[in-house]
């Protein structure tokens, strides 16, 4: 009881702290609002804007329905080069996509001679290269075939087939993106805020005052944990609402409620390793270092940007102990899905050990880091 | 040369406000030239705005002030008369660089002042004989003890003959034999340059008694000035404290007698505290060496020792903050242990530097620890109430706790300390820069607390006066307890007239004769030759001069410094390093490993040839059957497969009679991305049994084709991510990295307060900036080239273009993420709001933006604005371009020449907001 009150009164004094600074309201409103916006809207859809050229040696009709196949959002306008411009082009990455179409490629048609379209891809665009490269073969095929039989009647396949998407039926990117961006706006914000209130008390010397009064460690780590883990919740909520599910129109399919709580304990897991790292560096210089270390991999290998099982065999089990995998996994599951907790309690089990297992560490080295720190 | 009639500064008018505080307020003053000025005046009545402002440290807001000839509101006469003055701050070593040697201190002060390498050496190794510090050259600033730090400062501050030397409270916190060799160098140095005037300031009112004229100050006004003697007989004092007191506005300020302290009586029972040969290292030195000594219940325990001495550490061992190397401590009996939360709730403690949150209110901060205590809430109510009648916190009960003058801070400090009625107080130096009255009312409380309600105070001080009120005093110097007695045995036994005697005579004879040394070398100083003064000329300084060896003279040192902590450097190259690889692997956009499942409502051989198509991929990992509709939508939910084909019933037998059976792909859509290469994969998935049925019948598929596309897959025919991921990451860590490192430097100095010596010394901004950065750019280059080798090496990712033109590429990308570093650094007043800034503003953009998930030209809004103006597009597409297209120098420029614009802009806009003084 005593140690609840402790880390209740601690906690109140951490969250005055955090409203007096003006600087830190105020990254942190931009960190939930306009970079959550800017991310889902700017990352268009899955192929958007792509941009592509054509290198027209036939002039032919055929030929010009071709170019006109293509039009945005999905690429831009296509524009006209010469054959010899292909190269240096490509080179200077200003198309991801040359179609070279032959001469006498109309006439080649006609007479069944299956002419040969030349489809050039920058394969370092890696992502929207493969995607982009199936949409382009699709359309000229479909556009070749429907000139060949001079009339719109499809030839019946054999065996049909329907494709459908489940759980975002148009394939909305911005929807999946604005999770994504809201997950690590959460982690980056989550564990900075938390290390850096606890480096910042020991540079000022206040901790030392805290570690003489009649309060644990323990007690002292958790009052950060949950009054940053709040500030923190509280503008989950208003991004999720105001933001993803109101300006960018993200419906969720699961249980709010369920979200919410996971998402308090993904906090509590992101928190842990804020003072875990507040513990390990001596400096403002280090921590930031480390919340490098960190926050990249948690950007980019928690599923977000690759999918997980899409990682090789070695890196698997590294990220498999960032707590933001799991909590994407989680999220996905609720927000899209609908998932109930059935479904998602591994996850959440796993967030909460790795949290547990951080903030184990963290007070084992909290009392040697301040002693350390003279 | 300015004649000794006219005065060194004129002061007219002169204010000056932070925030809502006022500083300084309408303050008139000429001070007389080659004289030794002395203000006076405890902490915050503005002694240190003022120095800072003659200095040219601080901007001058309103009012006139004319420095040696010169408009300090002109920032062409500052720099021209900036050379002239030497400004050593308030602080131990505050303007020092602790983790260089005294040499390079020196070092760098010269090169900043243009002298060149012989006359520098000349003018160190004068300096530092005549200081006595010659033997320690090698020994960094941060291992000096206060004594030798203010010393080297001083050294620091001569180096170029000033004609104003400007010292703000150079002895606090130094020992009396330091402080004494530190009054007798300035005594000499006056004798040999008799036309330099020397400002000073000081806490101790003794001191005062020795220079040539006073000004006595109190809430940014000036009291009084004159002579030491006119002050006094002006207040009929027998001395400067009593003066000063008597000059204090308020008018009760006089009537108080002397503190009446009565007399300690024994009480029965252990000890209360009690140290037995307790020791503490830190590495190879030692703080507090075979410390022991015992303290009765209810006695006021004085601990008497300048800074660095070891009384905080002791201190620390004994509530438990630090362990002990060796030995023991007991409070009341007990060990002292960390985990002891019983025993920490009988001692109250208050620390040297101020430990309250300075953003609560009065009554936050006593209801928290009211609180944190467990007092009941009425009984913690009514404590309070009474603290604070007691203390004379009332009327500031809902003022900011950071916003209250010393003196009362330190009440509250107090008052914090013992509301839960502690048995003991542990105080470090409490009364540490307040002014004398405020003193006198600190030591009245404790005595109330000792003397009535039977509290054990242990304390720690510099200030003589307050150590003769304590019972008994020990005396440590150098980590050793000296000697530990009352203080009227201490004078008797050493048979001299006061306290500070008799802890001199202890001091010297615990150094031997290191302390004669010190005192023979004044007369260097004397005998030494007169050097000639630099040239005047080269050091005048605009904000866009350049002069190469005053900027090295920065880079140098900054190199310096980052090399002596190992640990930011290896986190800055191991840490790079680890992410490259992990990420390199770990992105990967080779959508594979796929997990599906088949609702097979057929079981027939053409249903389980169709589904062949899909099991038999690369990229798909095939689960259980599903057995159901409901199964499927269950399992796509959980997440258990992402794909789902749905083969209708009599599939078989619809495929024969070719009634155009359906099947159905359900894919999961959550991940757009991933869901629309799945899309791809089925429909070829699809396509193959196609081809099979047709080949089948004897049709070949090939032949229905119209026109064949084949696609050529350039620069990476194997289509593998990690060509273009081991570039990219290159391009987001040689960013981020760097950025950081970068911010956090400039804003370190502001706050540790090395930036003054940008503000006071011939230094223009572009060298300062470009200075500070070189070193940065230099780290990001051995890192580059690290990268670059482990891209090639372990990552098996060919340099198919020019390496020359990627090291170019890399180091103009270098200059401009270190110059987004300064930038954000120039903004920023503390290390937390630069690291704050630097990682939220640029992560986004690095990581989204720049076209290592989208090519830049796809993007749209402000994500195309941002990725197109955020340097790491360039060099992404430089460093792919390097890499895996296999480019050169030709078709790199467009890269080179947006990446080098970068600079510039980033430069200059740094040197545009940095600014030359502070606020």
């Amino acid at each position: 009881m005593r140690t609840w009150s402790n880390i209740f009164w601690l906690g109140t004094k951490e969250l005055r702290s955090v409203f007096r600074d003006v600087i830190m309201v105020a990254l942190i409103v931009w960190s939930f609002s306009f970079s959550i916006t800017e991310r889902s809207r700017g990352i268009g859809e899955t192929v958007n804007n792509a941009s592509i050229a054509f290198v027209d040696e036939d002039h032919s009709a055929l030929s010009a329905k071709l170019r006109n196949a293509f039009y945005p959002p999905f690429f831009k306008v296509p524009e006209v080069i010469k054959p010899s411009e292909v190269d240096h082009a490509m080179d200077q990455s200003r198309y991801i996509f040359v179609v070279v179409i032959p001469p006498n490629f109309e006439a080649d048609v006609r007479r069944n001679r299956q002419p040969t379209i030349q489809l050039n891809i920058d394969a370092t665009a890696v992502n929207q290269a493969s995607i982009g490269a199936q949409y382009i073969q699709n359309i000229l095929t479909d556009e070749v075939n429907h000139f060949a039989r001079r009339s719109d009647i499809e030839t019946v396949e054999p065996v049909g087939l329907v494709i459908r998407r489940a759980f975002n039926p148009n394939g909305t990117q911005a929807w999946f993106t604005a999770i994504v961006s809201m997950l690590d706006q959460l982690s980056l914000l989550t564990i900075l805020l938390t290390g850096a209130a606890l480096i910042r008390e020991r540079e000022h010397g206040t901790i030392e005052h805290l570690l003489v009064m009649p309060l644990t460690s323990f007690q002292i780590a958790m009052s950060k944990v949950w009054a940053n883990g709040l500030v923190i919740l509280v503008a989950f909520v208003l991004s999720m609402n105001l933001v993803v599910a109101g300006m960018l129109d993200v419906p969720i399919a699961g249980s709010r409620l369920l979200l919410l709580s996971g998402t308090v304990i993904y906090l509590f897991a992101a928190a842990a390793i804020g003072i875990f790292l507040g513990t390990i560096a001596r400096t403002m210089a280090q921590f930031a270092l480390l919340l490098l270390m960190i926050i990249m991999p948690m950007m980019m290998l928690s599923g977000g940007i690759s999918p997980i099982e899409s990682q090789p065999e070695i890196v698997q089990p590294f990220t498999w102990l960032l707590p933001s995998r799991h909590y994407m996994a989680f999220a996905q599951a609720i927000v899209f899905r609908g998932a109930d907790l059935e479904i998602v309690w591994p996850d959440l089990v796993r967030i909460a050990g790795l949290g547990a297992v951080f903030f184990t560490l963290s007070l084992m080295l909290f009392r040697r880091s301040i002693s350390v720190s003279r | 040369m300015q004649t000794p009639d006219q005065p060194v500064a004129r002061i007219e008018n002169v204010s000056h406000t932070y925030k809502d505080v006022r500083a300084l307020d309408g303050v008139s003053l000429d001070i007389p030239a080659g004289r030794m000025v002395g203000v006076l005046g405890p902490d915050g009545v503005g002694k240190s705005t003022l120095f800072g402002l003659i200095a040219g440290a601080r901007k001058l807001q309103t009012g006139h002030l004319e420095v040696l000839g010169a408009d300090m509101a002109s920032a062409r006469e500052r720099m021209r008369v900036g050379p002239r003055i030497a400004y050593m701050p308030q602080g131990l070593g505050k303007n020092l660089y602790q983790e260089l040697s005294i040499a390079e201190n020196l070092d760098f002060f010269g090169k900043l002042f243009g002298q060149n390498t012989a006359e520098r050496k000349a003018r160190v190794d004068r300096l530092t004989k005549a200081t006595g510090l010659n033997p320690f050259l090698g020994r960094p600033a941060g291992k000096l003890s206060g004594g030798m730090k203010q010393k080297l400062g001083l050294c620091c501050a001569l180096i170029h003959d000033p004609d104003l030397l400007i010292l703000d409270e150079p002895t606090t916190g130094v020992d009396p034999l330091s402080r004494r060799q530190f009054w007798e160098l300035i005594a000499a140095i006056r004798a040999e340059r008799p036309g330099m005037s020397v400002l000073v300031s000081t806490a101790y009112m003794d001191e005062a008694e020795a220079f040539d004229w006073l000004v006595a100050m109190d809430g940014g006004r000036v009291l009084a000035t004159g002579t030491p003697a006119e002050l006094k007989s002006r207040t009929k004092s027998k001395d400067i404290e009593t003066a000063f007191v008597r000059l204090m506005p308020d008018a009760t300020a006089g009537g108080k007698g002397r503190l009446r302290i009565p007399p300690f009586k024994e009480r029965d029972g252990e000890p209360a505290i009690v140290a037995n040969g307790l020791t503490r290292r830190f590495g190879d030195f030692t703080a507090v060496d075979e410390v022991s000594f015992e303290i009765q219940r209810g006695e006021i325990f004085g601990f008497l020792g300048s800074n660095g001495c070891g009384k905080t550490t002791t201190m620390k061992m004994l509530t438990g903050l630090l362990p002990a190397s060796a030995g023991e401590a007991f409070l009341f009996g007990k060990p002292a242990d960390a985990n002891d939360l019983e025993t920490r709730k009988r001692v109250g403690f208050m620390s040297q530097s101020f430990s309250l949150y300075g953003e609560l209110t009065v009554a936050q901060n006593l209801k928290l620890h009211a609180r944190l205590f467990h007092l009941e809430p009425e009984r913690a109510d009514q404590r309070i109430d009474e603290l604070v009648d007691r203390f004379g916190l009332r009327q500031d009960m809902d003022a900011l706790a950071e916003a209250l003058p010393l003196g009362m801070r330190q009440r509250l400090s107090l008052a914090v300390a013992i509301i839960h009625e502690p048995e003991m107080l542990i105080l470090d130096e409490p009364t540490s820069g307040v002014d004398p009255l405020a003193r006198d009312e600190f030591w009245e409380l404790l005595i109330a607390l000792s003397r009535e309600e039977g509290v054990t105070i242990f304390i720690s001080t510099h200030f003589m006066n307050e150590a003769m009120r304590c019972d008994r005093i020990s005396l440590m110097h150098a980590g050793k307890v000296l000697v530990y007695d009352t203080p009227k045995d201490l004078i008797r036994k050493s048979k001299v007239a006061n306290l500070e005697e008799a802890f001199i005579g202890y001091i010297e004879g615990a150094m031997g004769d290191d302390a004669q040394t010190e005192t023979d070398a004044l007369t260097v100083l004397r005998d030494a030759p007169d050097q000639p003064s630099t040239d005047q000329e080269q050091m005048e300084v605009g904000r866009w001069t350049f002069r190469p060896g005053r900027a090295l003279a920065f880079s140098y040192r900054e190199m310096m410094e980052v090399l002596r902590d190992p640990v930011r450097l290896a986190f800055a190259f191991v840490g790079t390093m680890v992410l490259l690889l992990i990420m390199a692997f770990g992105i990967s956009q080779d959508v594979d490993d796929l997990t599906f499942a088949a609702l097979d409502l057929d079981q027939t051989p053409a249903s389980r040839d169709y589904l062949r198509n899909y099991s038999g991929s690369r990229y798909f990992i095939e689960k259980p059957e599903i057995r159901s509709k409901d199964e499927l939508e269950r399992r796509l939910k959980s997440g258990d497969v992402t794909l789902a084909i749905e083969i209708p019933p009599g599939f078989g037998r619809n495929l024969a009679r070719s009634a155009n059976p359906q099947i159905s792909a359900w894919i999961d859509g959550a991940n757009t991305m991933r869901a629309a290469t799945i899309e791809g994969y089925v429909a070829g998935g699809h396509n193959r049994f196609l081809s099979d049925v047709a080949r089948a019948t004897g049709l070949d598929a090939e032949a229905g084709r119209h026109a064949v596309i084949e696609p050529r897959y350039r620069y990476n025919p194997s289509f593998e991510s990690i060509y273009a991921m081991g570039p990219s990451i290159q391009a987001m860590l040689l960013l981020l990295f760097p950025a950081i490192l970068m911010a956090v430097s400039v804003a370190r100095e502001k706050e540790i307060g090395t930036i003054t010596n940008f503000y006071v010394t011939p230094t223009s901004r572009l060298e300062f900036l470009l200075g500070k950065q070189m070193p940065y750019i230099a780290i990001g280059m051995v890192n580059f080239v690290m990268l670059t080798l482990l891209i090639v090496f372990a990552l098996q990712v060919p340099l198919k273009g020019s390496f020359m033109t990627l090291t170019l590429g890399a180091f103009l990308y270098l200059a401009a993420s270190t110059g987004y570093g300064l930038l954000i650094s120039t903004l920023t007043k503390s290390q937390v709001a630069a690291v704050f800034a630097a990682a939220i503003l640029s992560l986004l953009p690095t990581i989204q933006f720049s076209g290592m998930i989208q090519p830049v030209s796809t993007l749209e809004g402000g994500a195309r604005i941002m990725g197109t103006l955020w340097p790491t597009t360039y060099y992404m597409h430089l460093s792919v371009g390097a890499f895996t297209k296999g480019l050169g120098f030709r078709e790199l420029i467009p890269d080179l020449i947006a990446l080098a614009a970068f600079i510039p802009v980033f430069t200059a806009a740094a040197v545009a907001l940095l600014r030359k003084q502070e606020p």
